[in-house]
């Protein structure tokens, strides 16, 4: 009875939020970028929001239990990368670069900046047709917790939470997508910092904490349940994996840069740099930035490290073996060893980490639709926005129908979506973004040959090499008999894509702007830096 | 090293804590700094 009065609750405060955004938005530049007068701390919790999701806590907070406190590193990226870097060097110039030449969208913004219709319509496309995926991914996550949480059908509980989620984003757009994950981003503080202080409290504080987590590596019943990870170079919860072993690969090169890296160049959240008014209210959101994203990432990595001691002292088994999978950890976790109040808060703050991500994802898909791929030659924004919102109408039904068929073709479907789509955005757009940013002379020519290196080299990795994916997509199995071509006993099955592709990506860009000899009319150029020193 | 087993470990735990209280001090310091398209929805 509780819960539903929570839900209920959390679901009216939602509402006004969203009728609030709808209410504000006047014309196109509010439904794109709240016309560019978000203030700063909206901003920031919006950003962090809309970066965690569903899966980045229960699916990465199970992979720590699996891996340990090695999984860190991804947070310090996380902070390090995902804000300090994104927010003063990517931000402060993609907010002014994108005012000058008036971009609405993160493919507008590249489109424009290299005069390439090409560029807008093949990054709206890449978006349109990956980021479902990835959509439909975070949405798995919500739906099997709202199914544990509250008892409900899982397929019932993925429909009903598209829709509510597709309802404020139709009307209302960024305003009430960035109010909303405002909102859902202060409770996701709240319920995670009550979480960690409750996990250290009940383990006897920090270093002994850890210090039983460090000695359960040390027990013989452990190292037997172990054995088969330690093969692979795994070496206690506390320590890093054996240098260059299979699991080392899997950390630093998946996890580490896949998403650490990745972040750079996500289209959902570049485009928050061009919502806010000036670079004084950049400098005012990393601060929130920070905090919030070492209390989302930091704390699911070390909960799901810690879960280790409490399932271990409880059922004398590790995490990964008393809760059946990674992914169902932090569930059974919370559901075994965490006070009864408690679990309505971490089911509202569960909710909220799904919903301001899916927001934002189909907001990104109905611009891409609207604005760069069927409206890009529109000169009327009464158009655009129908074609905008009837885009978003096709990402949501097509979001839905991967949400109820990805679980029954890919059996680890939230990892492998996630990292699918983090790393094509990553290859396809990073040098050409930090290029339109940094480098004046780039061509459009070594713009878009590196582009489009970058998404085919990642895309034929994930088919043909890199194992997670490739046995999960078939293709090579298909052609080859085998799920990665470079041989079973070879390591290079382990290496992200992300780390060739965006190689690929860099040194083709080099070599073709070398080659290439026609530069950016002078005036353009002057008007997209216009204001930068 | 609060009670973690490696060197490695350390480093992230400790740069995780110290990149959040960058993030922090930078905003303190910035916080005052860094200051026609009148052109039924």
């Amino acid at each position: 009875m509780v819960q539903i009065i929570v839900i209920v609750v959390y679901l009216c405060i939602l509402a006004t939020l969203g009728y609030l955004g709808y209410s504000k938005t006047k014309n196109t530049k509010d439904y794109y970028l709240g016309g560019r007068k978000i203030h700063p701390v909206v901003m920031a919790l919006s950003y962090g929001a809309t970066f965690i999701s569903t899966s980045a806590i229960v699916g990465f907070g199970g992979t720590a239990g699996v891996f340990g406190f090695s999984l860190l590193w991804l947070t310090f990226l996380n902070i390090f990368l995902g804000i300090f870097i994104a927010f003063i060097f990517f931000g402060k110039r993609t907010r002014r670069i994108g005012h000058n030449i008036q971009a609405h969208t993160f493919a507008e913004f590249l489109g424009k900046r290299y005069k390439s219709k090409f560029i807008q319509r093949f990054t709206g496309v890449v978006i349109f047709l990956f980021m479902p995926i990835y959509a439909a991914a975070v949405m798995i996550g919500a739906a099997k917790f709202i199914e544990t949480g509250l008892k409900i059908d899982y397929n019932i509980a993925l429909f009903v939470f598209a829709i509510i989620v597709a309802t404020y984003v139709f009307f209302g757009g960024i305003k009430s997508v960035m109010y909303s994950d405002a909102f859902q981003g202060t409770l996701m503080i709240v319920g995670m910092s009550i979480l960690l202080v409750v996990v250290y409290w009940k383990l006897g504080g920090i270093t002994a904490a850890h210090q039983q987590l460090t000695d359960l590596f040390k027990n013989s019943e452990v190292l037997e349940q172990t054995k088969g990870v330690q093969a692979g170079g795994f070496q206690g919860w506390t320590s890093m994996p054996a240098l260059f072993s299979k699991n080392w690969w899997t950390v630093i090169s998946s996890i580490v840069m896949g998403v650490g890296i990745g972040v750079l160049a996500q289209p959902q959240l570049a485009v928050r740099f061009m919502t806010v008014k000036s670079d004084r209210d950049l400098n005012r959101a990393i601060p929130i930035g920070g905090v919030f994203i070492f209390l989302m990432t930091g704390v699911a990595f070390i909960i799901g490290a810690l879960s280790n001691v409490f399932f271990f002292n409880d059922t004398g088994n590790i995490s990964v073996v008393a809760a059946g999978n990674a992914d169902s950890i932090i569930p059974k976790f919370l559901d075994n060893f965490i006070p009864e109040w408690f679990l309505t808060v971490f089911l509202v703050v569960l909710l909220s980490a799904g919903m301001s991500t899916i927001s934002s994802q189909f907001h990104a898909i109905g611009t891409a639709v609207g604005r760069d791929i069927i409206g890009i030659d529109d000169k009327n924004p009464k158009k655009a926005m129908l074609i905008t919102r009837f885009g978003m109408l096709i990402a949501i039904a097509f979001t839905i129908l991967l949400s109820y068929e990805l679980p029954n073709i890919w059996s680890d479907s939230i990892a492998i979506s996630t990292a699918l789509f983090f790393g094509l955005c990553c290859a396809a757009f990073l040098p050409m973004y930090f290029g339109a940013l940094y480098f004046k002379k780039l061509t459009k020519t070594a713009a878009i040959s590196g582009m489009l290196a970058g998404f085919s080299s990642s895309l034929l990795w994930m088919m043909f090499v890199h194992t997670k994916e490739s046995k999960a997509i078939k293709i090579s199995n298909l052609l080859f008999g085998t799920d990665t071509v470079v041989g079973e006993n070879s390591i290079w099955q382990f290496v992200d894509p992300i780390i060739i592709a965006l190689s690929v990506s860099i040194i083709v860009t080099i070599i073709v702007q070398i080659a290439s000899k026609k530069e950016l009319p002078k005036e353009h150029i002057d008007e997209c830096f216009d204001g930068i020193k | 090293m609060l009670g973690l087993g490696d060197f490695g470990i350390f480093s992230a735990y400790a740069l995780c804590i110290l990149s959040m209280l960058g993030c922090i001090i930078y905003g303190i310091f910035n916080w005052n700094k860094g200051n026609d398209w009148d052109k039924d929805i």
